[in-house]
């Protein structure tokens, strides 16, 4: 039923954060009235008739077929991401690194390379390293902390720069424009991995990212209930200008010769990564999930801030503490990367970072084994304080060489601050630190 | 005009008022973005009037073909141009010489499209100009559809129905 409102404007444009946190995407279910977005725990969708059903897997209309490619629940989770990071459009995924292959699989052929910071995530480091290079993409890694390393690393056939621009686990923050600036001049995109930041810290498009992933396992669901990721797209990205996306350029044969760029414009890679890679590799995020990561992303802006304050305290209290040897948090006055923080991510950042310890390996192990409150597990950004010794177990697979290079040395250990109450997370890491 | 960004309301009410379109380089080809828009278009309860001087006399997706929009018997509020915007220009002088004729009100130009000469001769002609944008996405933003597929429509509403 229409609205005849002509006076009513509802462009949200205007609208705050914190709003967009939780309504962008989530109108009342137009049929029931529910408030809350319904879990739309289906696999299919009724056709109206053979003519409906043509146009929709021609991709002339609208509308759904079937839960590996589209489902009403995860839709508005896309459409909540796409709208905090001020993005065109988003396409979700069962986690971060699935989201992370459909992001490159729409950018890459056989052949192809591109250049990689090495201060990312461990399952990062290997994905690109050893599973990308099994489907003939070659990543070049680099020292990220001067961004001319990343135009030297460049080839012709290099499709995208890759950065995490708060880095797990180093608490390295890159500067993002400079090298956006670098991914400009050679006409290919800037992906950022915002997970550690998130939008509410820091939105990368805004500082010339061009494309952004995110395992919304970590902050956006931040319960650690559900694993989740998306791709989303700035829409500014112009794929027809270098000829290196032929992919998006050219007619599709997946979809007798329908040219992504040009049918869907500013939203072309999204419907590209969700039509040929999302439905060809078929790792589509369950309704279930992106329903608990909207509970989750609708209290982002308080829990963040919340992460960021208590992630301060804590990293000042382990900075007095005899028996740690330093502290890598960007919040600090110590940290060389506190004038990039107030720069890239003024209202803090974030709560995910590493310290050294005196004791070298043994004491962290130790140290991980000793604490009651801290939880001693393989995950960040969940409600709950959590800690890890990365040598002997997220950077275990690595090379003692590459290990080193992510900033995962023997005496590390990582934490991902909570939001308990700062005095107890603080008691638990002193009582602990009186055991190493 | 600002041409640059257009209001919802500005939008949505030519999407409620211009209800036949006259769409100049409707193709018959499935795969091109014309075809897509008028075949979308028309599920929504539009009328579309192709215009294509090659097909003129033949039929698009149930519709007569037109060479030119002069050629159309009725009269018809808004003119979608999917043309470049070198042939956007004359073909915006053809649409304001016939304007009051046919009852012409809006000039829409696709998405990638955009001639701001053009558009402030159609100005000063009394019509309403519209640039780099496409009536089936406007469409798709407003009543909802878009996000569907992940896309963001910029809309917040609390309200029960899709509005548009």
């Amino acid at each position: 039923m229409a609205n005849d409102d002509d006076t009513q404007d509802d462009a949200s444009e205007d609208y705050g954060i914190e709003t967009r946190a939780i309504h962008a995407g989530a109108r009342p279910d137009a049929t029931t009235g529910a408030r809350s977005t319904p879990i739309y725990q289906t696999t299919a969708y009724v056709f109206e008739d053979v003519d409906h059903a043509a146009s929709l897997f021609n991709l002339q209309t609208f509308g759904y077929i079937y839960s590996r490619l589209t489902n009403p629940t995860v839709a508005v989770l896309e459409e909540r991401i796409a709208s905090l990071e001020g993005g065109r459009a988003a396409v979700a995924a069962a986690s971060g690194h699935a989201a992370q292959f459909l992001a490159f699989f729409s950018l890459m052929e056989p052949g192809d390379e591109f250049v990689s910071s090495r201060n990312l995530y461990g399952g990062s480091i290997t994905q690109f390293g050893l599973s990308f290079k099994r489907l003939g993409w070659t990543c070049h890694f680099v020292d990220p902390t001067e961004p001319e390393n990343f135009a030297a690393a460049l080839t012709p056939n290099c499709k995208a720069i890759f950065i995490e621009n708060l880095a797990n686990p180093g608490g390295v923050i890159l500067d993002m424009a400079a090298i956006a600036d670098i991914a400009r001049a050679h006409k290919i995109p800037l992906i950022v991995d915002n997970t550690l930041a998130t939008p509410y810290l820091c939105r990368p498009f805004e500082w010339g990212a061009d494309i952004v992933i995110h395992s919304a396992t970590k902050f956006i669901g931040g319960h650690g209930n559900s694993m989740g990721g998306l791709v989303v797209e700035s829409g500014k990205f112009d794929w027809f200008a270098s000829g290196k996306f032929p992919g998006l350029t050219e007619p599709d044969p997946a979809y007798h010769g329908l040219t992504f760029a040009e049918t869907f414009g500013d939203f072309g890679y999204t419907m590209k990564t969700r039509a040929v890679a999302l439905r060809d590799f078929g790792p589509s995020l369950s309704p279930m999930n992106a329903y608990l990561l909207l509970q989750g992303v609708e209290t982002l802006p308080l829990r963040m801030a919340r992460h960021c304050d208590n992630a301060q305290a804590v990293a000042e209290f382990l900075e007095a503490h005899p028996k740690v040897d330093w502290v890598s948090y960007a919040g600090l006055e110590s940290s060389p990367y506190k004038a990039l923080a107030q720069k890239y991510m003024p209202r803090g950042p974030g709560s995910v970072f590493t310290f050294g310890l005196g004791g070298g390996f043994d004491g962290g192990v130790r140290l991980v084994e000793a604490c009651e409150l801290l939880s001693h597990l393989a995950n960040v950004g969940d409600t709950r304080s959590l800690i890890l010794h990365p040598a002997s177990t997220t950077h275990r697979q690595l090379t003692d060489e590459q290990r080193d290079a992510s900033g995962a040395t023997p005496d590390v250990v990582r934490l991902s601050i909570g939001i308990e109450t700062v005095a107890d997370i603080i008691a638990d890491l002193d009582q602990a630190l009186d055991k190493v | 005009m600002n041409h640059d960004s257009y209001p919802a309301l500005l939008l949505r009410g030519i999407l409620r008022r211009c209800k036949t379109i006259a769409m100049v380089g409707a193709s018959p080809n499935w795969v091109r973005p014309s075809n897509f828009a008028m075949k979308y278009l028309q599920l929504k309860g539009y009328r579309i009037i192709p215009v294509n001087p090659a097909r003129a006399g033949g039929e698009i997706l149930g519709e007569r073909v037109y060479g030119c929009l002069a050629d159309i018997p009725e009269p018809f509020p808004m003119v979608d141009i999917y043309r470049n915007a070198e042939a956007a220009g004359a073909l915006t002088d053809e649409a304001i010489e016939i304007a009051a004729d046919k009852g012409i009100e809006v000039l829409w130009m696709q998405l990638g499209v955009r001639n701001d000469a053009a558009a402030a001769r159609a100005e000063a002609a009394g019509l309403t100009v519209i640039m780099n944008r496409c009536p089936k996405i406007e469409y798709g933003r407003f009543s909802g559809e878009l996000g569907w597929s992940g896309i963001n429509t910029g809309i917040i509403s609390a309200r029960r129905h899709a509005v548009i």
